[in-house]
């Protein structure tokens, strides 16, 4: 598990995320084996990789905003390896708003050697139109 | 430099770099290893230069490794944690004993068993009497400062200086911190110019037998230069201040404490959680203020006494279990004699906690707290403590059951 504050203010709260306004899930297996939506705020927005159709999950009953995106597909596609990691935040970036798919691939760029950006740009870009057009579609 | 989103870990990495270490003995143990990666490819790249990274065996050869450096002049740096720092031991009181101005983070994480990497203080408060400074990060920005700080007063005081950081909740968090230049910290901490060192060409004995006839009175000296830190500290934090336009280290620093009837002590990056406490109870009406501790070794027993003298209630937040009386700052163990009694102090002592106290966790200590207030104070009352050092010892045993 890890956690995510964004704020407009300096953020010094550093305790773990019980009530999340948004959840990404990396691992599907985990939908029905673990309480992955405990403590989700009604409404909230999850991301779960996946290559299924949500309606597919078994989720129907849940109250949130849910979509799926292939990211260990497009990952394999554009780094070679199931990483998920940069395809999740670029559909996520989709899904929330809260930020722009440009922080996204300049993130990616800044952190890798150009040739490892090179790719995990590519499935950001790519998961971050399949979940716009997710969404268009809903 | 413009404010950077970074890991706490290559903060650190970076900035440590920025203070031209010469030699980094290190070996990784987590939550430390990040730190010592990142130096161990910056010395690589020939990014600082010149440095000698030894890749060691153990912590206990890390700590023997920079020992041996130290004495023969070179500025030198290692980072460890948790078993890492224990197994370190015997040559931690080593270091301090010759006065080498070593420089070591640790990134605080529990002892085992059961095995925990996660964070709490017992690692580095193990040490307490070990004779090393211990300065405690609240935030990235500040564990990136206080190394900077760290350098100078080591080298300063001729003594070693601990620069201690929450494992995962800082070391591994992305933060927005501003590092320094070059040319700021070049101007700020100059070229270690040891007192003394080992030379083949002219060979002394540093660490000689000393018999019992003065072996007292060496430690008491080793203990009271160490005590001068406190003077120290807060000369080097206010330099820091106006070389890099940003408040850093010191002693305390209260936070909405001056005139609060309740004054929650802790250290370490719980105090951010704390302060997001602090504002909402404030904004209820409750009188609650903090002081963030960020010297532990030496103890700043005036500054703490002056910064609780007005409050009715302290309740102390310790991220390590210890069964001495009233807490790992020492309780009774006085540096400077008796003293008339202060504020109540209870002690909430929560071994073992991965992340401080939550906020619901947090409000109900409080409380709870409050709640033993009262019975500790009627019963007080009748056992008459009368005049003697710090808190009264039974409040504790009471608070810690709550």
């Amino acid at each position: 598990m890890s956690f995510c504050r964004i704020d407009d203010r300096p953020i010094r709260v550093r305790e773990p995320i019980v009530a999340p306004d948004a959840l990404i899930i990396q691992d599907p297996t985990l939908l029905h084996q673990v309480d992955v939506f405990g403590g989700m705020r009604a409404g909230g927005a999850v991301l779960i990789n996946t290559g299924r159709a949500v309606a597919d999950l078994g989720l129907a009953d849940l109250d949130f905003n849910v979509l799926a995106v292939p990211a260990s597909e497009l990952a394999r596609e554009h780094v070679g390896r199931p990483l998920p990691n940069a395809a999740l935040l670029g559909g996520f970036a989709a899904l929330c708003g809260v930020f722009s798919l440009e922080s996204v691939t300049t993130a990616i760029a800044a952190r890798f050697p150009r040739a490892i950006a090179k790719g995990n740009i590519a499935a950001a870009v790519a998961a971050h139109a399949f979940v716009e057009g997710a969404r268009h579609a809903a | 430099m413009p404010l950077k989103q970074m890991e706490g870990s290559r903060a650190v990495a970076e900035t440590v770099a920025l203070c031209r270490p010469e030699v980094i003995p290190a070996y990784p143990i987590s939550p430390q290893t990040h730190i010592v990666e990142a130096l161990s490819g910056l010395v690589r790249t020939g990014e600082l230069a010149p440095c000698e990274y030894v890749n060691v065996e153990s912590e206990f050869a890390a700590m023997s490794v920079v020992i041996g450096a130290s004495a023969t002049g070179a500025r030198t740096y290692t980072a460890t944690a948790s078993q890492g720092l224990l197994f370190m031991v015997e040559a931690l009181y080593n270091a301090s004993g010759l006065g080498l101005p070593i420089v070591m983070t640790v990134a605080n994480r529990a002892i085992g068993a059961p095995i925990n990497i996660w964070n709490d203080h017992s690692d580095s408060m193990s040490q307490r009497d070990s004779g090393w400074i211990q300065l405690y990060a609240e935030t990235n920005q500040e564990a990136a400062d206080l190394h900077i700080q760290a350098f100078r007063l080591a080298e300063q005081l001729s003594l070693p200086v601990m620069v201690c950081m929450d494992g995962f909740i800082l070391t591994h968090a992305f933060e927005r911190v501003e590092l320094p230049t070059q040319e700021q910290v070049d101007a700020f901490l100059p070229a270690f110019e040891p007192r003394q060192i080992l030379d083949p060409a002219e060979p002394v004995s540093i660490g000689a037998m000393v018999g019992p006839e003065a072996f007292t009175e060496v430690r008491y000296l080793m203990h009271a230069k160490q005590m001068l830190a406190l003077n120290a500290i807060p000369v080097v934090s206010d330099e820091f201040a106006a070389a890099f336009g940003r408040e850093s280290g010191g002693l305390l620093r209260g936070y909405r404490s001056d005139d609060a009837e309740t004054v929650v002590v802790a250290l370490g990056s719980v105090l951010g959680t704390i302060e997001d406490v602090i504002d909402e109870l404030r904004d209820e009406g409750v009188s609650i203020g903090a002081v963030a501790v960020k010297c532990f070794r030496p103890w700043p027993y005036d500054e703490i006494r002056e910064a609780l003298a007005g409050a009715k209630r302290v309740v102390v937040v310790e991220k390590a279990f210890a069964v001495a009386p009233a807490s790992s700052a020492g309780g009774r163990s006085c540096d400077s004699g008796c003293r008339a009694p202060g504020p109540r102090t209870w002690r909430c002592c929560r071994p073992g906690s991965r992340q401080g106290a939550g906020r619901m966790r947090a409000w109900r200590a409080w409380s709870g707290h409050r709640r033993t207030a009262g019975r500790i104070a009627s019963r007080s009352t009748a056992r008459s403590p009368g005049p003697g050092c710090g808190p009264p010892r039974h409040a504790t045993g009471s608070a810690r059951a709550s």
